[in-house]
């Protein structure tokens, strides 16, 4: 049985990886904000308030564009709404949570957290006190992203554009599902998603983060009723 | 204003997050849906992977000789057998940087 102390390391260990990609493009988002023209008390209160990568940039975009606040506010729930399903994933390893610590808990939940603790979790279902991996991998994200996103507020873009680092990003989410590569039903899936995330990419809204999803699972679905 | 619209946009983003995980009673969802949501990070992340790949920033798609298709491609080599996440992404930008700086 791990402490507590024990798997909230664990958890800062797994995902520090991932502050390669993350770090480069946090500062990314904090520059373009204020390039963008908005205040940069604004800039940084979506860091805290949303605390959602993606979500962050394309609010700022649309807003500058011209876009009504209803359109921004629209756009970032449905690209933030990949979130019901990661939560629905981890939901059976927090059921035993009380109420509130499951309302703390939800909002450090991130895309790489949720899939290093997922990993975690599908390997260690027997813990204790399993959230604290979530904690762990969360926390780490949220401070990362905190000081990553200011430092670009402040300093601007030191981060030389040639150097493309926004590609960091599609890497880092390699890395996470690159070893399901080995199983096919898995490969089927994942190439569903992504060809329809080419195929919906101008559906409005930035919609297709989530029809993808609803469709590849739909046929992971199907997959599953074939094994049978 | 627009304040106001990121705390609503923050609201809305929280809930996403928390409505799965405190609302939703493990039990209510069936044996089907649970063995379908084994596949949610192979049914979500190609989302992210192939537009940031495939697509560039004008919203446009890239040429088939694109830099990134080649990084994409090392990483996913390394990747699969390094299972090492920092091999994963530095292999992946050092081969893009490779192409885009020397060739």
């Amino acid at each position: 049985m791990l402490t507590k102390k024990q798997l909230f390391t664990r958890g800062m260990l797994d995902i520090s990886p991932h502050m390669l990609s993350v770090i480069p493009f946090g500062i990314i988002c904090g520059a373009i904000g204020v390039e963008l023209g908005f205040h940069p008390y604004l800039v940084y209160a979506m860091s805290f308030i949303i605390f959602g990568g993606a979500s962050q940039i394309v609010f700022l975009q649309l807003l500058s564009g011209g876009a009504s606040s209803l359109v921004a506010v629209a756009s970032v729930g449905i690209i933030n709404s990949r979130h019901l399903l990661y939560g629905a994933v981890l939901s059976e390893y927090l059921e035993k949570l009380s109420f509130i610590k499951k309302l703390l808990i939800s909002y450090v939940v991130v895309d790489q957290g949720f899939a290093e603790s997922n990993k975690f979790f599908k390997k260690n279902r027997n813990e204790e006190f399993l959230h604290y991996h979530l904690i762990g991998t969360g926390c780490t994200m949220w401070v990362c992203w905190q000081i990553a996103t200011l430092s670009g507020i402040v300093l601007g873009s030191f981060v030389p554009e040639e150097l493309g680092l926004k590609f960091a990003i599609p890497l880092t989410f390699i890395a996470i599902v690159v070893q399901d590569l080995k199983k096919l039903d898995h490969v089927i899936v994942m190439i569903t998603c992504g060809l329809s995330s080419l195929l919906f990419f101008d559906a409005p809204f930035k919609s297709y983060i989530i029809i993808s999803p609803v469709i590849a699972l739909f046929i992971a679905a199907l997959l599953l009723r074939l094994k049978k | 204003m627009t304040l106001a619209a990121i705390i609503f946009a923050g609201i809305l983003t929280y809930f996403t997050r928390m409505t799965m995980i405190a609302l939703i009673n493990r039990d209510m969802l069936g044996d089907k849906i649970k063995a379908v949501l084994e596949y949610v990070p192979s049914a979500v992340f190609p989302a992210i992977i192939f537009p940031g790949i495939f697509i560039n920033d004008f919203g446009t798609f890239i040429e088939i000789n694109d830099p990134k298709i080649f990084g994409a491609l090392v990483a996913v080599i390394v990747g699969y057998f390094s299972k090492n996440v920092i091999a994963t992404i530095f292999s992946g930008l050092l081969s893009y940087w490779l192409i885009i700086f020397v060739f």
